[in-house]
């Protein structure tokens, strides 16, 4: 099984261009990989319950692990996150790199 | 053998007349050269770079002049014939921006962005530009 | 977890972006990690190791240099470097020339050198895996 970790660091709010790489990890999940979404940056902001935060409870209820950047998150100040995403260190991205998850950034 | 490298290019007329060149097709070609294996899709907004006919006039200011000027669609069938990169395009976004498939210059290839997740797993790396 | 090798290639220029603070953060926790790490920097990151960056005040908020404590990313470039040794890693932090030259920043920190897409492409062929943190 091919482990993939897309790292998003835009929001829904500002581009339009967050769907495109929510489709392309719910592709990836469908394909049979096993799929990370990590939010970052801005891309935290869809992670607070909100219109655009369904999309990711989505995309978590279809198999993806959603994690958003705890560092990302206490800048916002956004201690309450919408259903299926978690909060996790940066750590992760470097383990998942060691760990060999084909990574990419958005 | 060089890993089999896949690059998603979404950004597009990001300072191509300062640099003269997109920086990220240039980059790829200066590594495919240097023994890479890279291949490249177009997707966003740079699907347009697979635009036949396209580019500015040279950059003026003042008495100064641009002598070599920039041109998207010239640099994508060079990745094409001369660094033998193939290159794909999002037929999706191609809809979405109203480009028909016959103003494309050619060697391209088509892909829909649902293909996207069988055409990653033919490569060992996957990077977003 | 076993010691790896891991590149990545950056294109911010300093101050510009959060995708630089991000960027350290990862380096700084691969580097704690005792991983050795290239580093591939293109475009406006070929500044991030430039030696003649200098902090300032903060006049809108009456600190001065001192006080304002501003960051520059030379020395967190310089910080990486020294926590790798002292962890056990190595950092070959590349510096794209042209991208270099084009901006006057030729002077680097201390252990990061002058290079080319080439040293990019060996370094992904080396490495056990490489992420891309592109500009916008």
């Amino acid at each position: 099984m091919t482990h993939y970790l897309l790292i998003e660091s835009r929001d829904p709010f500002e581009s339009n261009d967050v769907s495109y790489y929510y489709q392309l990890t719910k592709d990836l999940a469908d394909a049979g990989n096993e799929v990370t979404m990590f939010l970052v940056q801005n891309g935290v902001l869809a992670a607070r319950p909100s219109t655009r935060s369904a999309a990711l409870s989505a995309l978590g209820q279809s198999g993806v692990k959603i994690l958003a950047d705890d560092f990302s998150l206490r800048e916002r100040g956004i201690s309450k996150l919408a259903e299926g995403i978690v909060p996790a260190p940066i750590d992760v991205i470097v383990d998942y790199l060691a760990a060999g998850h084909k990574t990419l950034w958005h | 053998m060089a890993k089999k490298s896949l690059n998603i290019v979404e950004s597009a007329y990001r300072a191509i007349m300062e640099e003269q060149d997109d920086t990220i097709l240039w980059l790829l070609a200066a590594m495919q050269g240097a023994g890479g294996a890279h291949t490249v899709v177009l997707r966003g907004n740079a699907v347009n770079y697979a635009v036949a006919g396209q580019g500015a006039p040279g950059l003026t200011v003042g008495q100064w002049t641009q002598t070599q000027v920039p041109k998207m669609d010239r640099d994508v069938v060079d990745l094409i014939e001369n660094r033998k990169i193939p290159v794909f395009v999002i037929e999706e976004d191609l809809a979405e921006r109203g480009i028909a498939h016959s103003e494309l210059v050619p060697g391209v290839e088509l892909l829909s962005c649902k293909a996207l997740p069988a055409l990653f797993a033919q490569y060992e790396l996957v990077s977003h530009w | 977890m076993s010691k790896k090798t891991l590149t990545f290639a950056l294109m911010d220029a300093p101050y510009e972006s959060a995708n630089l603070t991000t960027a350290f953060r990862i380096l700084d926790a691969a580097i704690r990690r005792g991983h050795d790490i290239n580093v591939f920097a293109y475009e406006g990151a070929s500044a991030l190791a430039f030696v003649r960056q200098a902090p300032h005040p903060n006049p809108v908020h009456g600190k001065n240099v001192a006080e304002e404590n501003h960051p520059t990313t030379k020395e967190q470039v310089a910080a990486l470097l020294a926590e790798a040794t002292r962890n056990g890693g190595k950092v070959d932090w590349v510096n794209c020339g042209m991208c270099v030259d084009e901006r006057g920043v030729n002077e680097f920190v201390p252990g990061t050198r002058r290079g080319s897409p080439a040293d990019f492409q060996a370094f992904t062929e080396a490495s056990d895996n490489t992420l891309v943190i592109p500009t916008k």
